[in-house]
């Protein structure tokens, strides 16, 4: 590795506040075609998310107490949020998507969560890990709609009591205003957490920046106590987007259990 | 200190990032590491594989259990509020027959009460009305004791005056006056009173 740059160095000299979004091989698989196959430090922040929730939601409930300790209160917290949330978007028909709701609610809000430790890996600042799970959340609205209701399912795209010929105009409009569900739902949590990220690094370096300015270093407070709210703001955001990402998931299913508006 | 391109060994892990080994590792600008698209396939394979776990666990394991305490847990309140209504139906019942019984109590002490007061009313009535007739009896003797003096006394007057008018006639006259002119003259007196 000849002309290799100090990393340490290079960060006092040149903000990079894009340095902290790559990927890291920590296990490398090879190639597959022009995809490089590693065990990355994503994959290993996505499998301790799963140990982190799995550790609150089945290690903290196995006493099953009925009075609950703190953990599995936090337990049934969420899952009394998560179920309150699904039943207000999708009444009583969408009990069976429980599992998928509140998984993907853990899952983004736990890997948001670890974004926030500092130099920690932002998983959901990837857009490919946040399109994978909206894929996945309209896949389930698609195939279960037409496994559901068949060809009705796509009454979805027709809107009730317009006249014939506004159709040729609407219900393109609807059409498109369903593919672009999972380009929103996927680039909502990804921007968020990206531009989040991204502030809170720029604002940081302003500090190192004006600390190292001489005279100038009198303001350095300034962007401190900005990357101070900032974090706060961040970490609001996190929950947030984990929210908004549980509750859109459970709008577009109830789209699948009662096509047609 | 170490500069740009210097040949100091970078410290451990600094050059693991996933560009392709052999090129030129250029300051982090290469490109925009979300949108490398040579990493996509790998991080989506994890992803799968996490996710499909994180699935599962809470699928089969963790929401199950989670709902079955909390349905356990509102069975035992609804349970527990069942048997709180059950003891407090009986508490009222309780108390409503100790009301009663109180009740019941009151009554027959009252009825008690009243009838001592009307035997001893009674009793009182009697006494006083044998009283009252032997009383009677007695006024009636003395009146009628009264009666037959007056009479007498009346009697006895009449001879009395008589006696007294002769007496005084014979005085201031020298002779008794005769019977007959006497009683008239009584008699007129006694009319003219």
């Amino acid at each position: 590795m000849a002309a290799s740059i100090d990393p340490g160095h290079s960060v006092a000299l040149r903000p990079d506040p894009i340095h902290q979004f790559e990927l890291k091989s920590i296990l490398p698989f090879g190639h597959l075609g022009h995809q490089e196959l590693a065990f990355t430090q994503s994959a290993l922040y996505m499998f301790a998310a799963v140990g982190v929730i799995a550790l609150l939601t089945i290690v903290a409930t196995s006493s099953r107490s009925v009075v609950p300790g703190r953990m599995q209160s936090l337990a049934e917290i969420f899952y009394e949020f998560i179920a309150d949330t699904l039943h207000q978007a999708t009444g009583d028909g969408g009990k069976r998507f429980m599992p998928l709701v509140f998984s993907l609610f853990m899952f983004v809000l736990i890997l948001n969560l670890f974004g926030m430790i500092p130099y920690a890996f932002a998983v959901t600042s990837h857009l490919v890990v946040t399109f994978g799970l909206a894929a996945l959340v309209i896949s389930v609205v698609v195939i279960y709609g037409v496994m559901k209701h068949g060809a009705h399912f796509f009454g979805l795209f027709v809107p009730q009591g317009v006249p014939k010929p506004l159709l040729a105009l609407l219900v393109p409009i609807e059409v498109i205003s369903f593919i672009s569900r999972p380009i929103s739902l996927s680039v909502r949590l990804f921007a968020n957490v990206l531009a989040g990220h991204i502030a809170m690094k720029i604002f940081a370096f302003f500090v190192v920046g004006l600390l190292s300015a001489g005279a100038w270093s009198v303001l350095s407070p300034l962007p401190l106590f900005l990357t101070i709210a900032l974090t706060a703001l961040e970490f609001l955001v996190a929950a947030l987007q984990a929210y908004v990402f549980a509750t859109l998931t459970a709008i577009y299913l109830n789209d699948a259990l009662h096509p047609g508006h | 200190m170490a500069q740009p391109n210097s040949l100091t060994t970078p410290p451990p892990g600094s050059d693991v990032h996933m560009v392709p080994a052999g090129a030129p590792e250029p300051v982090h600008s290469a490109a925009f590491p979300p949108f490398e698209t040579h990493t996509f396939l790998a991080q989506l394979i994890w992803l799968a594989l996490a996710f499909g776990l994180l699935y599962w666990l809470m699928a089969n394991i963790a929401l199950p259990r989670i709902q079955g305490i909390l349905h356990d847990r509102s069975a035992r309140l609804a349970a527990d509020l069942d048997q709180a209504q059950a003891m407090k139906a009986e508490a009222d019942a309780a108390g409503e027959a100790y009301a009663k019984s109180l009740r019941d109590a009151q009554g027959k002490a009252r009825e008690i009460a009243q009838g001592t007061r009307n035997d001893l009313a009674a009793a009182a009535e009697t006494k006083r009305k044998a009283l009252e007739a032997e009383l009677n009896q007695k006024i009636a003797a003395s009146e009628a004791t009264i009666q037959s003096r007056t009479q007498e006394a009346m009697g006895n007057v009449r001879s009395i005056a008589s006696e007294t008018a002769s007496a005084i006639v014979e005085r201031l006259t020298g002779q008794a006056p005769d019977q007959a002119s006497l009683d008239r003259a009584l008699d007129s007196t006694a009319t003219a009173h």
